[in-house]
């Protein structure tokens, strides 16, 4: 953790090693092809659209056949590992690679892949559920605290010999009591949610549409939400609906004690509009990991005292990283032991499935099996 | 209240002198002396000072009580009372009151910010953004804050708070304390050493007395160990500082999330070249909210002893 000791583990760099492969498959296993051509019946043949770290390649090699897209085998594969943010699952895909039954994603966003197109098809499509989500809400709620209580700042405060030199950094805000207006009360919404009430804040949200289970307060209409709350947090996904869903009205709504937090996507934002309030002193406060044309940021930011500023950070954990390997593995574990070759599987593949762990807590069990559940509208 | 001396010995929140006034108290400023003439200034004024405000910074200790013949009451505004000599007052009869309860949530707060921070290196994060690196590469992995089992050290009041915050975020809990507490959910260990060996974050949040004075030492740094974080939110003398900073340094502790110090406002400079360390500067209550509600309650408490009414927050 320190700066002496960098961790020898997944880098987000890594995920851009390219796979290498022999004909009789990859990693450190017994692959081989056999002598009529199929991948042998304990490791099931997987096609792989994205370069593999050497974690991935470990860990997938040793139950599956990986199969690249050059292989004559990648036509009669019948599961594909995609990741959400390098490939697009659409009509081309599936008649690229026609034996498709099962697509795995390394995402928790499913909006790459044409899930009508899918269900049509009898493609089943699996992602990687709430495996993402304590991380980013962690983050989320990090940055929270941070614009309310200064720590980044005050920290550079320190650092800068200030507080020998100056006195006393002023005084921030307290996080009880705050209304906090969640925008997307997904996933990943709601664990900010959970985390944020016990703190005392007050937890409104909206969506498109209410969420019957939500025990929040709903909003059905984003200005008002800003004009009833002191914080708003992004964290929907990114459609054509949602984008800049902050704009001009929402931060004047907010007001000048407003602040908003985005671990959603840049283009949530109004990027510009953003900016200018808060050259204006319009609104008090923002905490950024997402931006809309990243690794840029706007130079205006850089001298701002009350702006934190992170690089797209809030789901690298190398716990999630790890996670999401194994959630993969569980999905495609799933279906072929469902669906062997030889038999007609028993998914029909009407709606899409979303894999969930069977065990809470920091290391998690994958699920053994996965549950066939409501499609899109849960994930937003 | 009206004209009740009261020394105030550190400047302090304008809402608090404000009240004070309209209430028609007699003001004394002891940082209005340089430090060489503060006693010169105490001699001249003690016949009029009947109450001292104290806190963090300046408290009020045993030569300072004996040159005021005419103190009944010291109101902290603070909950830590590590800087009112607690002995001599009870000697004297002189009344003590605290700010219990008002700060206890805002201390949490930042207890569980600077965990975060410091596990996921937001500052570091920040500017590593604002040096413009982001345009050459990313930023390494930072380790999970969900999940990471949470050791408190003192459960009382702000630990109760902050394992309730941590749980929020499926930490397991585990504490030690003077005496194991009526809490199944969260796992008593009966030294700081056991407690240290067996959590991956640590928390100081005791009151700093002789027992607790030093109770981070190289043992406890070291049992933490290469992937571990201290939080800080008690005392600077909690801790034993010159330890804390070689273990950093070398990398034998993961890291460190501090908003208190030995010798405030100095801060070991070699922190200032760890991404792994936070530091904030004593702000653990210093929200503005936080700040009236505890000027509130020291003003409440003048007002009843010099009422011969009973006291809010007697400490003494």
């Amino acid at each position: 953790m320190g700066t002496r000791k960098t961790p020898v583990t997944l880098r987000k760099e890594n995920m851009n090693f390219s796979l290498s492969l022999t004909a009789s498959g990859s990693g450190s296993g017994s692959t081989t092809i056999s002598s009529d051509g199929s991948p042998p019946l304990d490791r099931p043949p997987v096609l792989v659209l994205l370069s593999l770290s050497d974690a991935w390649s470990s860990a997938l090699s040793a139950k599956f056949t990986i199969i690249p897209p050059s292989s004559p085998l990648s036509t009669s594969t019948r599961a594909v590992l995609i990741s959400g943010s390098v490939n697009r699952v659409d009509s081309t895909l599936l008649d690229q690679y026609p034996s498709l039954r099962c697509v795995v994603t390394t995402s928790a966003g499913v909006n790459t892949i044409n899930l009508e197109e899918c269900r049509r098809r009898g493609v089943l499509v699996a992602n990687v559920g709430e495996t993402y989500s304590n991380d980013v809400a962690d983050y989320a709620v990090g940055l929270l605290i941070d614009a309310f209580r200064r720590l980044t700042m005050s920290d550079r405060y320190l650092r800068n010999g200030l507080w020998v030199s100056r006195g006393d950094y002023p005084l921030g805000s307290k996080l009880g009591g705050k209304r906090v207006g969640i925008v997307g009360l997904g996933s990943i919404g709601s664990a900010i949610a959970k985390r944020l009430e016990a703190f005392g804040c007050k937890i409104s949200y909206f969506s498109r549409k209410p969420k019957p289970t939500a025990n929040y307060k709903y909003v059905p209409n984003i200005i008002d939400l800003a004009t009833k709350s002191d914080v708003l947090v992004v964290s929907c996904s990114l459609t054509k609906e949602t984008h800049h869903i902050i704009n001009k009205q929402v931060l004047q709504a907010l007001g000048k004690e407003g602040i908003i937090i985005n671990i959603g996507r840049g283009a949530h934002i109004d990027e510009p509009e953003l900016v200018r309030s808060l050259v204006q002193g319009e609104i008090k406060g923002v905490g950024l990991d997402v931006f809309e044309n990243e690794p840029n940021v706007p130079k205006e930011m850089f001298e701002m005292e009350n702006v934190v500023l992170t690089p797209h950070q809030a789901v690298f954990t190398p716990e999630a990283l790890s996670d999401v390997i194994q959630i993969c593995i569980a999905n495609f574990e799933a279906f072929f032991a469902e669906n062997r070759p030889g038999t007609t599987g028993t998914t029909t593949g009407t709606d899409y499935c979303i894999s969930r762990r069977t065990q809470e807590g920091d290391q998690g069990r994958c699920a053994e099996s996965y549950q066939t559940l409501k499609p899109a509208d849960d994930l937003v | 209240m009206e004209s009740l001396g009261v020394l105030l010995t550190y400047p302090q929140f304008p809402y608090l002198e404000q009240e004070l006034l309209r209430r028609g108290c007699h003001l004394l400023r002891l940082y209005d002396s340089p430090k060489n003439d503060q006693f010169t200034f105490l001699h001249a004024n003690a016949s009029s000072i009947r109450a001292v405000i104290g806190d963090t910074h300046v408290g009020a200790d045993a030569a300072m009580i004996d040159v005021l013949p005419d103190l009944e009451i010291v109101a902290s505004f603070s909950v830590g009372l590590d800087k009112v000599d607690l002995v001599k007052c009870k000697e004297r009869g002189i009344r003590v009151t605290n700010t219990p309860d008002v700060l206890t949530d805002d201390v949490a707060d930042l207890a569980i910010g600077l965990a975060i921070a410091v596990l996921r290196k937001i500052p570091a994060a920040d500017r590593f953004v604002r040096s413009s690196a982001w345009k050459k590469g990313g930023y390494p992995l930072t380790t999970k804050f969900s999940g990471k089992k949470v050791g408190i050290l003192g459960l009382g009041r702000i630990g109760l708070a902050i394992a309730k915050q941590a749980e929020a975020f499926n930490c397991p809990i585990s504490y030690n304390s003077r005496s194991e507490k009526p809490h199944p959910n969260y796992k008593y260990y009966p030294t700081p050493l056991d407690l240290a060996s067996n959590c991956e974050v640590l928390v100081v949040s005791c009151a700093l007395t002789n027992e607790t004075r030093l109770i981070v030492n190289r043992a406890i740094i070291d049992a933490l160990g290469p992937q571990g974080v201290l939080i800080n939110i008690g005392r600077g003398p909690h801790v034993d500082e010159a330890e804390l900073v070689s273990a950093l340094v070398e990398g034998r502790l993961g890291g460190a999330g501090l908003d208190v110090f030995e010798n405030e406002p100095n801060v070991p400079e070699e922190f200032f070249w760890l991404d792994n360390v936070v530091m904030t500067p004593h702000v653990g209550s210093d929200t503005v909210e936080t700040s009236k509600a505890m000027a509130d309650l020291v003003i409440a408490n003048l007002e009843a002893h010099v009422m011969g009414r009973p006291l809010l927050t007697p400490v003494l």
